[in-house]
């Protein structure tokens, strides 16, 4: 690799070239202020708060755009550049809202930072801040435009990562903003509530509908009996929001964090991945057997139901019926558990702890009301959970770890791995091939359907039979697969679509300002948890096995029907 | 040394604007006839003799920017023409696309047999809309007189071109937002680079220039490069179209050559100051062009001798504002007209520019003080060295340069006095 030598502030510095001098400047321990620079996403230049001061350049230049080349002389802290940066901090601050002890972001806030940073003792400028009304009528997501900052980073997730394009730049000068076609409330732009928006914006600008008021009056019912459950990537990210390192793997705190708030049952979403298995992989084996609709693909993403409802109702038929594994927990909690524990449903209030905000929407769809109640009650994302636990002055650090509570807590890495791309399908193929061979299968882990990549392909060969399955990391390569599908060039049978990238560790519920390096840590410590698992087979799981014995009967009974599977509506035509 | 000549205006007027048969007739398309049998890098050649810098402000070397187009091997290349003309004051652009297209349309055809180019599209002002229909049936009747379309000339060369326009922002004048707007993206501009030579149009290699420059090329083709260069200076090669207007006895657009003075300009040329008023200000190159005092007349129109006294000749528009203007309320119509025409992708130009106007309009109001002097300065110098693109870093020129000549006037309305008596000054009687 070609290198370039380089002086930032007066320090010698070997870089290859094409190195950004953002990038440069890390090496020499200089840490240059971005708002709108991600990590993950195209550079973009356009808050310009990374100005640096460039021998023999006109003006100054941008740190995240600017490539150095050979005997480039930088001065990241010139006086000019100190002035244009801190003006342009003014500038942004003068239109933008003061109120940063009631926002949601206070303390994650990037720009809250920065201006700590900067030791900002007042706003030179005229306050021109506009207060705009919260769009705030959809279940998932807030938008308060009055406080972005116009980084578009959140344009980016929705335009290029998911591809959705619900929110744009639009207007020009000091009208210039982010929103929807014509203004319309989310609700009824083409927004799929992944969330993806809300964990790269910057400020409180995007973020996701906090439920939490609704749960501690629930805790607070002598009345209810408050059950929770917690999604597969929730223990693998929560610790970050309490300085735990990336990826770390909380499963036993969060229990016992969740007992200490007062939930009277903490179960795991994991037992109804499982479930989902041998629903699902009996749906898909009865489909291959009776000339049913193939590539079946997996319905346990609200996100990407939402997406393929508003944008690909003709690809419909290819869903799997099966629920979400947490609209199969809303159901059984409120049917076999009430009857189990003697409860009746209406005491029973179902919390849902999800790294997503898209849940929050599938559990208000009238289709998830198999028990006659809403299934699930309140779905809380991984950061508002962090929050509530903050709120009750638990010590997440110092908690003994706790045990999940029966009879939803026995569960087996299968419905571990759901948390990361590629999880439903290996959990599938482990259920799928022993159930159709009657064979022990050797190797359980399909490692070519795990990690980032954007579509990946396995190929098991299944009686004699080539099974070719594919994966859609992300809405993105989920658009590309339905193309596929549409042009009649899919040889798939079998497609795991996951709408945010990652997968649920990646999900739009997760701590803000997840980047893909966190993402990997998570896929990592999800695939230890299923590695210490005793039981990695969801058809070994003896929970699943009584359930059936004692009230579902058999995967895909009328009863399973009734209670786990669902059905989908065309809503782009709506 | 005449002070007015007609090279590249010279048909304006004398030849039906879209007929081929009188743009012939008076020795039209003689060019590109000579260019066909010339190879591209002696086109080239004679391009750089000419010493022609890109008229629409921007003053980068023709023949340089064709040279580097020339060498980049990716294919396909696009031509596009800038015909934007969103500064304020300029309508040079529109004399030649109004009264001779035939002659841009001929130079960017040379233009594509040198790059072997196949389409190219003419970007006009959303406001022009008769000109584009005359700009349109013009490539029509090129067309079909064999001179654009497919088998130019009865040869194996073909071009095709095509006029586009936006809804009339001004940023779509920058290159990088004209080629958004071309996509049907808004017009805003791009991160550079990639520069438009590499990645334009679709980010396929792009040369993209002036209506002015590509009109000079059929001259400099006809002609010779050092032929055309004879008519300027050392420096500044050729002629210039100036839009005249303002407080000046005759209006109009004039083809002058390089190293007149501004004062031969405004005085002989422009006719000097009606109604026996006198000179108080000129500002050069439109909006976002610097503003000077009479003193700075005997500047020449070359561009080193006007980048020496810190001057850029932009689109070459000369705005003379008489005594009985105020330097504050100019300022203030001039800022106006940047906050709405930020295209509000970055910040300093986003946010900067209502500032500077709110500071202006508390000058104007009689209720600034010293301290918003600073504030100016602070948000001029950010927008100046820190703007996204040459809209935000030109957009304070015009007050930058009217705090260096003219500060006692911004001065005298803090102590609520407006030396013209324009500005309402009505914060000032509230007290």
């Amino acid at each position: 690799m070609k290198t370039v030598n380089i002086l930032i502030d007066h320090i010698n510095v070997n870089v290859p070239e094409g190195t950004t001098i953002l990038e440069a400047a890390k090496k020499v321990g200089v840490s240059i202020p971005t708002l709108c620079y991600h990590p993950d996403q195209k550079v973009k230049a356009n808050c310009r708060i990374c100005l640096v001061e460039v021998k023999g350049s006109k003006g100054l230049n941008t740190a995240c755009s600017t490539t150095v080349w050979d005997g480039m002389e930088i001065l990241t802290n010139s006086k000019m550049a100190r002035d244009a940066r801190k003006t342009v901090l003014e500038l942004i601050l003068a239109n933008h809202p003061q109120d940063c002890l009631s926002c949601i972001r206070n303390g994650s806030c990037e720009l809250q930072k920065l201006t700590n940073e900067f030791g900002l003792n007042k706003i030179s400028f005229d306050n021109v801040v506009e207060r705009k009304a919260k769009d705030n009528t959809n279940p998932s997501i807030v938008r308060d435009s009055s406080k972005c900052i116009k980084c578009n980073r959140c344009v980016e997730a929705c335009n290029e990562v998911q591809t959705v394009g619900a929110i744009y730049n639009s207007h020009r000068s000091y009208e210039y903003n982010i929103t929807t076609a014509f203004d319309m409330p989310l609700e009824e732009s083409t927004c799929i509530y992944c969330g993806q928006c809300s964990l790269v914006c910057p400020v409180g600008a995007i973020y996701e509908k906090s439920d939490i008021d609704k749960v501690w009056a629930a805790l607070d019912n002598p009345d209810m009996h408050v059950v929770v459950q917690t999604a597969p990537a929730v223990r693998v990210s929560l610790g970050e929001e309490f300085g735990d390192g990336r990826g770390g793997i909380v499963t036993g705190k969060m229990v016992a964090a969740l007992s200490r708030l007062g939930f009277n049952k903490v179960f795991d979403t994991d037992f109804t991945a499982d479930l989902t298995i041998l629903e699902e992989g009996t749906e898909f084996i009865g489909r291959v057997q009776n000339g049913g609709t193939l590539p079946m693909i997996t319905s346990c993403s609200p996100g990407w139901i939402n997406f393929i409802e508003k944008f690909y109702p003709e690809c419909l038929p290819h869903l799997s019926s099966c629920k979400s594994p947490q609209q199969m927990f809303g159901a059984l909690a409120k049917t076999y558990y009430a009857e189990k524990a003697g409860i009746s449903p209406d005491k029973i209030f179902v919390v849902s702890i999800m790294p997503c905000t898209a849940k929050k929407y599938e559990c208000t769809r009238e289709e998830m009301r198999s028990s006659g109640y809403q299934d699930v009650d309140v779905v809380l994302t991984t950061r508002e959970l962090a929050r509530m636990i903050k709120q009750a002055g638990i010590s997440f650090d110092s908690l003994e770890e706790e045990e999940y509570d029966d009879p939803f807590g026995i569960t087996t890495g299968a419905g571990a791995i759901f948390g990361a791309t590629g999880g439903v399908m290996e959990a599938a193929l482990r259920t799928v091939y022993e159930v159709l061979t009657k064979e022990t299968l050797q190797n359980i882990d399909f490692v070519a359907v795990r990690g980032l990549t954007g579509i990946k392909e396995a190929t098991v060969n299944i009686n004699g039979m080539d099974v070719k399955v594919a994966v859609a990391n992300g809405i993105k390569n989920a658009r590309l697969v339905l193309e596929k599908i549409k042009s009649g060039e899919c040889d798939y049978k079998f497609i795991e679509v996951m709408c945010c990238p990652g997968g649920c560790i990646g999900g739009g519920g997760q701590p803000v300002g997840t980047t893909n390096k966190d993402r990997e840590c998570r896929i990592c410590s999800t695939y230890e948890v299923d590695k210490s698992m005793p039981l990695r087979k969801s058809h070994e799981s003896p929970a699943v096995k009584a359930i059936y014995e004692e009230y579902l009967e058999k995967p895909n009974s009328h009863k399973s029907h009734h209670l786990l599977h669902t059905h989908y509506v065309d809503r782009k035509n709506k | 040394m005449a002070k007015m000549v007609r090279l590249i205006s010279k048909y304006c007027g004398n030849v039906r604007p879209d007929s081929v048969e009188d743009y012939v007739k008076a020795g039209g398309y003689a060019a590109l006839k000579k260019a066909m049998g010339m190879g591209p890098l002696d086109i080239i050649e004679e391009v750089k003799k000419s010493k022609l810098m890109g008229r629409g402000g921007a003053a980068y070397p023709t023949g340089i920017k064709w040279e580097q187009a020339y060498s980049i091997t990716k294919n396909p290349k696009y031509i596009v023409c800038n015909g934007d003309e969103g500064e304020p004051g300029t309508y040079k652009d529109r004399l030649m696309l109004g009264q001779n297209p035939l002659q841009l349309i001929e130079g960017m055809t040379i233009a594509a047999r040198v790059l072997d180019a196949r389409e190219g599209y003419i970007y006009i002002r959303g406001e022009y809309k008769a000109i584009q229909e005359t700009v349109k049936k013009a490539i029509e009747n090129a067309v079909k007189a064999g001179y654009l379309g497919d088998n130019i000339l009865g040869t194996q060369f073909s071009f095709h071109l095509e006029v586009v326009s936006g809804a009339g922002a001004y940023v779509c004048g920058e290159n990088t937002a004209l080629v958004e707007s071309i996509e049907g993206k808004a017009g805003r501009p791009r991160i550079k680079p990639p520069f438009i030579k590499n990645a334009g149009l679709y980010l396929k290699p792009t040369l993209l220039n002036n209506v002015e420059t590509f009109s000079c090329i059929p001259y400099i083709i006809d002609n010779g490069g050092d032929n055309f260069a004879s008519y300027g200076n050392e420096h500044s090669g050729g002629t210039k179209l100036v839009s005249l207007s303002g407080n000046v006895e005759n209006r109009d657009v004039y083809e002058v050559p390089f190293g007149i003075t501004l004062r031969e300009l405004v005085y002989e040329i422009g006719g000097g100051i009606p109604e026996g008023r006198t000179l108080k200000m000129v500002q050069l190159g439109g909006s976002s062009g610097a503003c000077f005092p009479e003193a700075v007349l005997d500047t020449q129109l070359c561009y080193k001798d006007l980048k020496s006294k810190g001057i850029s000749l932009g689109s070459g528009a000369v705005l003379v504002l008489d005594d009985s203007n105020c330097i504050v309320d100019f300022v203030k119509c001039i800022m106006e007209f940047f906050v709405h025409e930020s295209c509000g992708k970055c910040t300093p130009c986003r946010e900067g520019n209502r500032h500077i106007l709110m500071l202006v309009e508390k000058f104007a109001d009689g209720t600034a003080t010293k301290a918003d002097f600073e504030k100016m300065k602070r948000i001029c110098d950010t927008m100046k060295y820190g703007a996204f693109c040459g809209l935000g870093q030109t957009a304070t020129t015009a007050l930058i340069t009217c705090l260096k000549y003219f500060k006692e006037e911004f001065e005298e309305h803090i102590e609520g006095k407006c030396r013209a008596g324009v500005c309402s000054l009505n914060g000032k009687e509230a007290k």
